[in-house]
C-alpha cells in the first residue's frame, strides 16, 4: 500500500518525454503572436498613424472645431448615461438579490435584453418610437420636441445599449453575499436607509466600481445605435466613433487615427483601472471566505 | 425581560415550520431550543427577534404584544449562525454600529462610544482585536464579536442562532462555559438555538424540545433527561433502548428483562415501546440467564456490552468500570438483565 502511495505520489509531477520542451515552447510562441497580431499591432498602428505627420498635426486634428464637439458631445452622453446606469443598475440588483417577489426571472431577463439584442436594432427601436414617422412622432412635433437625429435620442440609446453593465456586474455578488449582514444591521436599530448605505452599499464597492468602469467605456465607445438614432450631423450629432467614421470615409486618416487614438487611450486606462478592481474585487472575495 | 408565546404560526409554501406554539420565557432565564433540523427552532428564534412575522399568533415582550414591533425597535440582541459581522469593517466598528445608527438625540458621543466598545472588548476578552477586519479572526474570536455587538445596544433579550455550530469541538467547549458565565453576569433573558443535546443540557436553565414545528416537552435538563414525556424526546437525548413489549395489567413484560423496577403504567393491555438508557440497565451473569453477551468494549468512562434477548434483539447496556472489574464479562456468557429506570409509550401509527 505505502509502496503504492509514493508511486502515486510520485506521478503527480508529469515526467517529461524528450523532446516536449519544443511543443510547449511552439505553443507559447504561437500564443504570443496571435496576441500580437489581433492586439498590439493594432493598437502600435493606431498610434503610429495618428502620429505619422508629426505632434502638430496630430494636436490640430483634436482641437478643429468638429472634433471638439465630438468629443464633448461623447463626454456629454457619458456624464448622463453612466450616472443614470449607476442608480437604476444598483436599484435593480439590489431588488433581485435581497428580495423574493413574482417575476423576478423575467426582471433579469429583461435586463439582459440589450446584450442579446443588435445595437443596430437597439438604436432603430428609437427612430421607430420618437422618428417623425414613430409612435411619438406626431406628439412630439406638436410640441416640438426632437429626440432622433439630436442629443437626447443618443443619450437613450446609449443608456439602453449599456444598461446590463452595472446590475449585472452586482446581483451575482449581491446574492452571494445573502442577507443575514443586512439583518443583522436592521435588529441592531439600523433603518432600511442606514442599512442601504453602511452595510450593502460598501459591501459592493469594488464591484460597483467595475460595473461603472465597463458601463462608461461602452458609453463613449457605442457606434452601432448611436449610429443609428444620430443622423450624423457634423458639430452636433457626431460622437467620437461616428467622427472617426466619417474622416475615414473622407480619406482624412491622419485625422481618423488622432481621434481614434483618444478612444484606444480610453480603452488602455480602462483596462488598468479593470486589473487594479479586479485585485480589489478578488481580495474582497478572500476575505469573505477567510 | 418575559417572552410569550402564543399560538404562533408559520408555514413556507407548503411547509409548517411551526404549528400554533406556545411557550413562555421568564426573565433572566437562559433557554435552549433543541431539535433536529427543520423542526422550527430557528424559524421561532426569527419570529422572537422580529426578523420574520408568525402567520398567527402572538409574542408578547412582558406582556406587550410586538405585532406592530418591527426588528429594529425590539431591543433584541441577535447572535446570527454564521456571526454576520460587517465585513468591511473593523471590529470596533462592528461594535458600535449598534450605537452609532441611532438617532441623533439618542446617540452617545464619540467619547462615550469608544468607552462603551472599549468595555464591551474587555468584556469578550479581545481587546487587542479592536482593529482588525472580521475576515483576519479565528471562529471563535468572530463569535464573540458578534456578542458584544449584539450586546452593545443593551438588549432586553440576546437571541443566539446556532452559536457553537460552527466551531471545532474544543472551542466550543471553551465557548460554553464562557457563555454560561456571562449570562450569570449579565442575567440578560436569553435564548438559544442548538442541534446539540448535550449543548443544551449542559447550558441552559430549560430546555425547549422540538419536532417538526411543534414543542415536544420543556423542562430542566435534569428532568428531560430522566423524565422524557414523549418517544422522541427519549430517542433524542441521549442513547436510548428502543424495546417491544406488551403490557399485561399495566406491567410491561418483556422476555429476558425483569421489568419489576418500573411499577406500573396507565396503559391498555397489548403492544408497546419500552425506551430504558443503556446505564439504566443492571446485569448479572448468571448461568441460567436469558441474555448472551455478544460484544464487551471496556474502553472510555464506561464498559458497554451488547446483550442478546431471547428473540434475538441486541440491548445496550453500560457499566461503571468498577463493577465490571468484580464480574467480568466475555462475550458468550450468560446473563441476567433488569431494568432500573425506563419509559413505556403507547404504539401511535
Amino acid at each position: 500500500m505505502a509502496g503504492a502511495a509514493s508511486t502515486f505520489r510520485g506521478t503527480a509531477k508529469p515526467v517529461e518525454r524528450p523532446g516536449a520542451w519544443i511543443g510547449r515552447w511552439l505553443l507559447i510562441a504561437l500564443a504570443l503572436l496571435f496576441l500580437g497580431m489581433f492586439i498590439v499591432l493594432p493598437l502600435v498602428i493606431v498610434f503610429a498613424e495618428a502620429f505619422r505627420q508629426g505632434w502638430m498635426v496630430y494636436l490640430a486634428a483634436l482641437t478643429e472645431p468638429d472634433a471638439l464637439s465630438a468629443i464633448w458631445l461623447t463626454l456629454l452622453t457619458a456624464a448622463i448615461v453612466v450616472p443614470c446606469n449607476l442608480i437604476f443598475g444598483l436599484l435593480a440588483a439590489w431588488a433581485i438579490a435581497k428580495f423574493e417577489f413574482r417575476g423576478k426571472s423575467f426582471l433579469v431577463t429583461l435586463i439582459d435584453l440589450p446584450f442579446s439584442v443588435s445595437p443596430v436594432i437597439s438604436g432603430l427601436v428609437f427612430v421607430l418610437l420618437f422618428g417623425l414617422q414613430g409612435w411619438f412622432g406626431p406628439w412630439l412635433r406638436e410640441h416640438d420636441l426632437k429626440i432622433v437625429f439630436a442629443v437626447p435620442g443618443i443619450v437613450l440609446a446609449t443608456m439602453f445599449v449599456t444598461f446590463p453593465f452595472v446590475a449585472r456586474e452586482l446581483i451575482p455578488m449581491m446574492q452571494e453575499q445573502g442577507t443575514t449582514e443586512e439583518e443583522a444591521a436592521i435588529s441592531l436599530g439600523a433603518s432600511g436607509w442606514q442599512t442601504f448605505w453602511r452595510v450593502t452599499l460598501p459591501n459592493v464597492r469594488w464591484a460597483l466600481l467595475y460595473g461603472v468602469l465597463l458601463c462608461n467605456a461602452r458609453a463613449m465607445g457605442e457606434f452601432g445605435a448611436v449610429s443609428v438614432v444620430s443622423g450624423h450631423v457634423r458639430g452636433l450629432t457626431n460622437t467620437m466613433p461616428l467622427h472617426v467614421e466619417i474622416l475615414y470615409n473622407e480619406y482624412n486618416f491622419v485625422a481618423a487615427f488622432a481621434v481614434a487614438s483618444l478612444l484606444a487611450l480610453l480603452a488602455i486606462v480602462t483596462l488598468v483601472a479593470k486589473t487594479v478592481l479586479e485585485w480589489r474585487l478578488s481580495r474582497d472575495i478572500k476575505h469573505k471566505a477567510g | 425581560m418575559q417572552i410569550e408565546i402564543a399560538g404562533v404560526s408559520r408555514q413556507f409554501g407548503n411547509f409548517l415550520a411551526l404549528r400554533s406554539v406556545d411557550l413562555t420565557i421568564g426573565s433572566g432565564e437562559l433557554v435552549a431550543l433543541l431539535g433536529p433540523s427543520g423542526s422550527g427552532k430557528t424559524t421561532l428564534l426569527r419570529l422572537i427577534a422580529g426578523l420574520d412575522r408568525p402567520d398567527a399568533g402572538d409574542i408578547r415582550f412582558d406582556g406587550v404584544s410586538t405585532a406592530q414591533r418591527p426588528a429594529g425597535e425590539r431591543n433584541v440582541g441577535f447572535v446570527f449562525q454564521h456571526y454576520a459581522l460587517f465585513r468591511h469593517m473593523t471590529v470596533f466598528e462592528n461594535i458600535a454600529f449598534g450605537l452609532r445608527v441611532r438617532p441623533r438625540k439618542e446617540r452617545p458621543s464619540e467619547a462615550e462610544i469608544r468607552r462603551r466598545v472599549e468595555e464591551l472588548l474587555n468584556l469578550v476578552q479581545l481587546e487587542w482585536l479592536a482593529d482588525r477586519m472580521p475576515s483576519q479572526l479565528s471562529g471563535g474570536q468572530r463569535q464573540r464579536i458578534a456578542l458584544a455587538r449584539a450586546l452593545a445596544i443593551e438588549p432586553r433579550v440576546l437571541l443566539l442562532d446556532e452559536p457553537f455550530g460552527a466551531l471545532d469541538a474544543k472551542v466550543r467547549k471553551e465557548l460554553r462555559r464562557w457563555l454560561r458565565r456571562l449570562h450569570e453576569q449579565l442575567n440578560t433573558t436569553s435564548v438559544f438555538v442548538t442541534h446539540d443535546q448535550e449543548e443544551a443540557l449542559e447550558l441552559a436553565d430549560r430546555v425547549v424540545v422540538m419536532d417538526r414545528g411543534r414543542i415536544e416537552q420543556v423542562d430542566k435538563p435534569v428532568q428531560l433527561y430522566r423524565n422524557p414525556r414523549t418517544p422522541f424526546v427519549s430517542r433524542f437525548l441521549g442513547d436510548v433502548n428502543e424495546i417491544d413489549c406488551n403490557i399485561i395489567a399495566g406491567r410491561p413484560v418483556v422476555s429476558g428483562l425483569d421489568t419489576t423496577a418500573l411499577g406500573t403504567v396507565h396503559l391498555p393491555n397489548g403492544p408497546a415501546k419500552l425506551y430504558v438508557r443503556p446505564h439504566d440497565i443492571a446485569i448479572s451473569g448468571k448461568s441460567d440467564g436469558a441474555g448472551l453477551v455478544r460484544f464487551v468494549s471496556p474502553i472510555g468512562a464506561v464498559v458497554r456490552s451488547e446483550v442478546e434477548l431471547p428473540d434475538g434483539r441486541l440491548i445496550e447496556v453500560m457499566q461503571l468500570h468498577d463493577h465490571f472489574e468484580l464480574r467480568p464479562l466475555q462475550p458468550g456468557d450468560r446473563v441476567a438483565l433488569s431494568a432500573r429506570r425506563g419509559q413505556v409509550f403507547s404504539v401511535t401509527p
